[in-house]
């Protein structure tokens, strides 16, 4: 039995030495680097003088403001949408492995290729969208050139991203269900609405807690769809944490865009472990 | 027990495994650069770092004409260009994996690299009489200068339609009121008065960049006030006027529609064929256009960005790339007999024979052909009328890295001019902090 445990071990020790070399250390070094002026040479320690200047940048308050409307929306979307689906391609539908690798398949092409398709489809006269809803009278709207519209914009192209992800976790819950629940509600007389509420969702709990926990996270430090389609802009309108630290990293500010990463790394965490909680008390064991 | 020590041996034998593979991928490419340098009868190879967006035309010849010469070879690497491209010569000059040969902007974006580590001094070279003092002044820190001019000048300012102007009846504007005023005859017949292309946002810069031939002119000691923290672009009329431009150009309706969606490369389409009159841009440009539309390159005029006072119009200039030799390369003597072949006078006719100068040479005794691009002809009337100053990013080492973000702003109107001079304000601050000029 002791042997077996410490074989246990044994196996994790590859991983857990990547973990620790290209994660764990990192880490725990930016926390030192972000009290320093880095030129990656050579360091200063300079107290929080870099945090100070991190909350002084102008546009970081449109930053905190566009992260959380993308993360919230982007995972409110993913879960709703995705539950939606999963009802769908859990039920008896005939084409429905055809419909779920469809839906998948956004999962597998690169983000960067998805926002630079995205802004060519986007494009205010030329894009296939704008074209589409000209044909049926609608002129439609700058999509990414206007600096009110272009956050939301690209959280939509997220959430068509990121949904086939959603939807194969949730189909995976629902499908996890014993079937006799279904039958014990038929019996009493419930239909499939009652089904839904009072079985699916209750117990597709986990499935679900797990998406929106992946979204949420994953929303927070969205960069990259960011940057290909807008770059932040126009201006900073569409800027988001990730993308001001990047900016700063670009500008050769080393040591004040790693405060700015260990900031938002407590950002995520303050924000996603009392939801992880919150959620995980929630959860109906099956 | 046994089970288990042999057990153990396997993840440890898969671990080593992985640690060999990490090990093997950096090994290959060491061994390549072994071959070449170590055998004395094969040629030298040189490296060679330079941006995408750059014309290497030229720089291929001379490197050809090099090889058969000296048998020296060069090895083009390319890298993006922009604060990306920054970042990446950047990072490889503190990994200790920069090129022997690199060709990098000349100015504050050059002094913020270091140069006096990273870079040899060249001001012993012979060849370096060949350079222009203004030339010398963007490379040079504390006693050492570190490069040569990698291409001809430019200038920034407002580069026209020449067709356009003559259909139209129009006069080369001397003050920015005639400037407002052509762009309202040129909307009247239907034409893009000035293109705004905001999708590469640092084209926007321009306008205000190329205005600082205005502030010089008056106020020459700006650049080194700005550079001491004592003045600011807010709250000095004649630099705020540069933002101001933006916005004037937003306020008349003279852009075109759908800014942000177009692109560098549809300005210089709507340019070259007249739907649009007006592009506030660099004369490099001229080399694009050369490529795409190469019977029209000539329809191009260029003049600078006119202000208040019609005896005062002249042009801001930007001082050529450099090509710098890094100090840690084994290869550095073949690199300073690259350079030094590229500054002579062979070097110059193959450079010259396989590119079109943007503007004057930044070497001595390099004479402009006559064939020379009209809006470079154009240009060099503002330089022999001594009429030009070189942008403030050669004249001071600070130039804030949001400035293209900011210009957009104040452009399309989303901000006024003087919330956007001072945010560019609080963005040199911050540089100034971090490269730690005295007075910030």
């Amino acid at each position: 039995m002791k042997s077996n445990k410490i074989y246990s071990y044994w196996l994790l020790l590859p991983a857990l030495l990547i973990y620790a070399l290209l994660f764990l250390y990192p880490t725990v070094v930016s926390f030192f680097f972000g009290f320093t002026r880095w030129t990656l040479t050579e360091w200063e320690w300079i107290g929080f003088e870099n945090f100070r200047m991190f909350f002084e940048e102008p546009s970081l308050m449109i930053g905190f403001k566009n992260t959380f409307i993308f993360a919230f929306l982007t995972a409110g979307l993913k879960v709703v949408v995705g539950i939606f689906l999963a009802v769908i391609l859990t039920s008896k539908l005939k084409t429905k492995r055809f419909v779920r690798s469809t839906i998948f398949f956004p999962v597998l092409v690169s983000t960067i290729a998805v926002g630079i398709t995205f802004s060519v489809l986007m494009h205010p006269s030329e894009g296939l969208i704008n074209v589409v809803l000209g044909m049926i009278g609608i002129d439609g709207p700058d999509w990414l050139g206007n600096p009110n519209l272009a956050i939301y914009s690209v959280a939509l192209v997220d959430v068509w991203k990121g949904l086939g992800i959603a939807t194969v976790i949730l189909i995976a819950g629902m499908m996890s269900i014993p079937n006799d629940y279904y039958e014990a509600i038929q019996i009493d007389g419930g239909n499939k609405w009652n089904a839904f509420v009072h079985i699916t969702l209750p117990l597709s709990r986990p499935a679900i807690n797990t998406v929106v926990m992946l979204a949420l996270i994953g929303g927070l430090r969205t960069f990259d769809l960011v940057w290909a389609m807008t770059g932040g802009g126009p201006g900073f309108s569409s800027d988001l944490i990730a993308s001001i630290i990047y900016k700063q990293y670009q500008a050769g500010f080393y040591g004040l865009s790693t405060a700015g990463n260990v900031l938002l790394f407590l950002i995520v965490a303050i924000i996603v472990y009392p939801i992880f909680r919150f959620l995980n008390r929630k959860e109906v064991d099956l | 027990m046994k089970l288990f020590s042999r057990k153990a041996l396997i993840a440890i034998f898969a671990a080593l495994l992985l640690l060999l593979l990490a090990a093997c991928g950096s090994g290959d490419s060491d061994s390549d650069s072994n071959e070449t340098s170590g055998d004395s009868e094969d040629p030298i190879t040189l490296s060679f770092l330079i941006d995408n967006q750059t014309v290497t035309d030229g720089l291929e010849a001379v490197a050809e004409d090099i090889e058969e010469k000296f048998n020296i070879q060069t090895e083009f690497e390319l890298r993006p260009g922009g604060t990306e491209g920054d970042n990446i010569v950047k990072t490889r000059l503190a990994t200790d994996e920069m090129t022997d040969i690199m060709w990098y902007n000349s100015g504050s974006l050059f002094q913020a690299l270091n140069p006096e580590e990273h870079f040899l001094d060249l001001s012993g070279e012979a060849f370096m009489d060949r350079v222009t003092d203004d030339f010398k002044e963007a490379v040079t820190v504390g006693e050492g200068v570190y490069g040569v001019p990698g291409e001809s000048t430019f200038a920034g300012g407002w580069m026209y339609n020449v067709k356009v102007y003559e259909e139209l009846g129009l006069e080369v504007p001397t003050t920015w009121d005639e400037l407002l005023a052509n762009n309202d005859k040129i909307k009247e017949a239907g034409k893009v008065p000035v293109i705004a292309s905001f999708k590469d946002t640092w084209t926007s810069q321009v306008i205000l960049l190329g205005d600082y031939y205005n502030v010089h002119s008056v106020d020459p000691e700006f650049a080194d006030k700005f550079t001491n923290n004592e003045a600011k672009f807010a709250s000095t009329p004649i630099a705020l006027a540069g933002f101001e431009k933006l916005q004037d150009l937003q306020d008349h309706g003279h852009y075109n529609d759908e800014e942000t969606a177009t692109s560098y490369e549809d300005a210089i389409e709507m340019l070259a064929t007249g739907e649009a009159a007006h592009y506030p841009m660099l004369t490099t440009t001229l080399q694009a256009i050369n490529d795409r539309f190469p019977d029209q390159v000539n329809d191009i005029g260029f003049f600078g960005q006119p202000s208040d006072d019609p005896d005062n119009h002249g042009a801001t200039i930007w001082i050529p790339a450099t090509l710098a030799v890094n100090a840690n390369s084994e290869n550095a003597d073949a690199a300073k007999q690259w350079l030094e072949y590229f500054v002579s006078e062979e070097g110059q006719e193959t450079y010259m024979a396989n590119m079109k100068a943007y503007g004057p040479y930044a070497l001595h005794d390099v004479e402009l052909p006559d064939d020379a691009y009209t809006a470079v002809k154009d240009m060099m009337e503002y330089q022999d009328a001594g009429k030009t100053a070189p942008a403030l990013e050669f004249l001071s080492p600070l130039k804030g890295p949001n400035l293209e973000q900011i210009t957009v702003e104040v452009g399309l109107g989303m901000v006024p001019p003087e919330e956007g001079a001072d945010k560019y304000d609080r963005d040199v601050e911050r540089q100034a902090k971090q490269l730690q000029i005295e007075g910030w």
